[in-house]
């Protein structure tokens, strides 16, 4: 194995920290190196992502075996130091986070970047902090990660400033600080109780453990439980998703569909290391949570009036449906809930970025009147000289695209294809495979209630989403009253339709796909392999 | 001196949750640093209180976990404030930031007029 080549997993951590702190050097002023940064760092990211993913497959033998890495930083051997674990389920949020992040980087060139100071330095920290909570091994380290994501979004999510930008971010900010000292008190007790914060190393101590430090750990667990299921939005925890998710500007909500599906990633990764774990992770608690959560979700969706707010409750839903699908606990459904989180996360990032420009459709003076009266304020409190004009900006370069119209309508009718899970796209592949997964559940035995309450949910989403999505399509494109036809720019329309082409290429190459998230799955099913992987010396299982 | 620092969290912890739960923005933040106060102190306290011991194993001594205080909660609790610290000044810029968009110091940013 190349010397370089084993630093690999800490390159989608490092890069972006180094962009990030090299972009607050660079003069607000000067937009292009800035911007050049920007891409050349996503770019790193995207192509190391990639690279990881090859690696842990089967194709490349002999690197990784069983496709785990692990990097101790610092050289530090694992319950001792910190270490970075790339596992298939790891390698592929990395890659979607940075698939996602390409396109989101590119539409905000527009013109998002220049409403406020230090968006692309913020992008990246962003960026940081997701990659690090996929890619750590330490629980603690996956706190201070979960922060750094959590203080860049609080940033990003007031970027353009204006009232309800502000008022949604209070909201955002107090619950997810309240959560984090949740976090805190969790890792604490399972810290007090076992003595590591090594994940392998607590879910090797974890069937060892007696009397009352195991009822200790079991409650920091289960607190721990309620700081994921707040980040994840799942009912009752999430009464701070829609307002935030609507307020925030296109390519931040964007980016933020990826976000809760952190929460998702952190609960089933606890759920897949630890044997026996207690509620939230196993039980039937997190299925019934996350059934009340797509109950929620489609109620929301019914009743949301702007687009904005109908995607975040889609987001809501999505998580549910996750939750709901892990909360079964049958080994079966891991693969397909992946897939329907891949298809779901670059659907709703698509959805959010394309109402971006639909919003301009309905007024003539579109939200650069909100933007232009909060913006020099902004400007002026970081003195960084005259705000640009966004009205000319707006105007000038860059190359229009034609037919605007017909693109809107048909990413529209794309995006909402994949949020229904409709055919002939990736959304349907995936209720598809989930639902097949459910009939399997049903057909090994047992009287199985939840899982036909999980088909009814499934399917009410569905139905709930082509509705909703129906009428306020119908409202957007065929009542004409007093619409404008918006100049699309290139790099706005490009990057919608290139998360559109990803969902589309998903659905061709579903087969390779699964074929990947099943040995994911399968790994997740084994923490033994996980466990020894990390502590090559780790205490054998007791058959 | 358990019984002292578990009241000290506890009183922390309940005065911390019902100023997070009040409705203008100054409390909330007060009830932040409280509870954060609380928190540092709990992650603290899971290391096991003991006094007059080294956090630092000398290389002369005896390698006896029992002669030596926990350091990695001490690590953990330094990570914990720094990081609190500044999520709470970040809280603050948007707190006065609503203040002066609404005019007022509701966490709704309008009064309640029932």
């Amino acid at each position: 194995m190349n010397p370089w080549l084993q630093h690999l997993p800490s390159l989608p951590i490092v890069v972006p920290l180094a962009a990030g702190a090299a972009m607050l050097l660079v003069g607000e002023s000067r937009r292009a190196p800035r911007m050049v940064l920007a891409l050349v760092a996503t770019l790193v990211q995207l192509a190391a992502a990639i690279t990881l993913l090859c690696l842990t497959t089967d194709s490349v033998p002999g690197i990784w075996p069983e496709g785990i890495g692990v990097y101790a930083i610092g050289g530090w051997p694992a319950p001792f130091g910190i270490v970075l674990v790339v596992d298939r389920l790891s390698a592929l949020m990395i890659t979607l986070n940075a698939a996602l992040a390409l396109p989101v980087l590119v539409y905000s060139f527009a013109r998002w970047d220049r409403l406020g100071v230090h968006y692309h330095a913020l992008l990246q920290f962003l960026l940081m902090g997701l990659n690090g909570a996929f890619l750590t091994g330490d629980l603690f380290n996956l706190f201070v990660f979960f922060e750094v994501l959590l203080a860049a979004s609080y940033a990003l999510l007031v970027h353009g400033g204006g009232t309800p930008r502000v008022k949604a971010a209070l909201h955002f900010i107090v619950v997810n600080l309240a959560a984090s000292f949740a976090f805190l008190i969790g890792v604490a007790m399972i810290y007090g109780a076992v003595g590591t914060l090594n994940m392998a190393d607590i879910a090797d101590r974890w069937p060892a453990l007696q009397g009352g430090d195991r009822g200790i750990a079991e409650a920091g667990l289960a607190i721990l439980g309620i700081a994921f299921l707040v980040k994840a939005g799942s009912w009752p925890l999430n009464f701070w998703l829609p307002a935030a998710y609507a307020a925030a500007g296109a390519p931040v909500a964007a980016v933020f569909s990826i976000t809760t599906k952190v929460g998702v990633y952190a609960i089933l990764r606890m759920a897949s290391l630890l044997e026996d774990p207690v509620a939230p992770f196993g039980g039937p608690w997190l299925f019934y949570g996350a059934i009340a959560t797509m109950v929620f979700g489609i109620v929301g969706i019914l009743a949301a009036r702007q687009l904005p707010r109908l995607i975040a409750f889609t987001v809501i839903l999505s998580a549910g449906t996750l939750l709901a699908a892990i909360g079964l606990g049958a080994p079966g459904m891991i693969a397909p809930a992946l897939f329907y989180l891949l298809g779901s996360v670059l659907a709703t990032g698509a959805f959010f970025m394309l109402t971006g420009m639909t919003e301009r459709m309905r007024t003539a003076v579109p939200e650069t009147a909100d933007s232009a009266a909060a913006q020099p304020a902004t400007y002026e409190a970081f003195s960084v000289g005259e705000p640009p004009d966004l009205h000319a900006a707006d105007d000038e370069v860059g190359v229009a695209i034609p037919a605007a119209l017909a693109f809107l309508g048909l990413a529209f009718v794309c995006c909402a294809l994949l949020v229904t899970g409709l055919p002939p796209l990736a959304g349907f592949i995936a209720k598809l495979a989930l639902l097949s997964a459910t009939f399997d559940v049903l057909s090994v035995g047992g009287a199985h209630p939840r899982a036909w309450l999980l088909i009814g949910a499934l399917l009410a989403g569905g139905l709930a989403g082509l509705i909703a999505l129906s009428r306020i399509g119908m409202r957007l494109f065929w009542s004409v009253t007093g619409r404008t036809t918006p100049r699309l720019r290139i790099i706005e329309a490009g990057p919608v339709a290139f998360l559109v082409l990803l969902c589309i290429a998903l659905t061709v190459a579903a087969g390779p796909t699964m074929t990947y998230l099943d040995s994911a799955a399968r790994t997740l099913r084994e923490p033994q392999t996980y466990i020894r992987a990390v502590l090559p010396d780790a205490r054998q299982p007791v058959p | 001196m358990e019984i002292v620092f578990a009241l000290a969290i506890g009183v922390l912890t309940a005065s911390g949750t019902w100023l997070l739960l009040r409705p203008r923005t100054f409390q909330v933040i007060m009830g932040l640093a409280l509870l954060s106060y609380a928190v540092n102190l709990f992650i603290f306290g899971m290391g096991r209180l003991v006094i007059d011991k080294p956090s630092i194993i000398g290389a002369d001594n005896a390698t006896d976990p029992a002669l030596y205080a926990d350091p990695v909660p001490q690590a953990l609790v330094l990570t914990a404030i720094v990081i609190g610290f500044g999520t709470t000044a970040l809280f603050l810029v948007v707190l006065l930031a609503l203040r002066g968009l609404t005019g007022t110091d509701h966490v709704d940013g309008h009064e309640d007029d029932a």
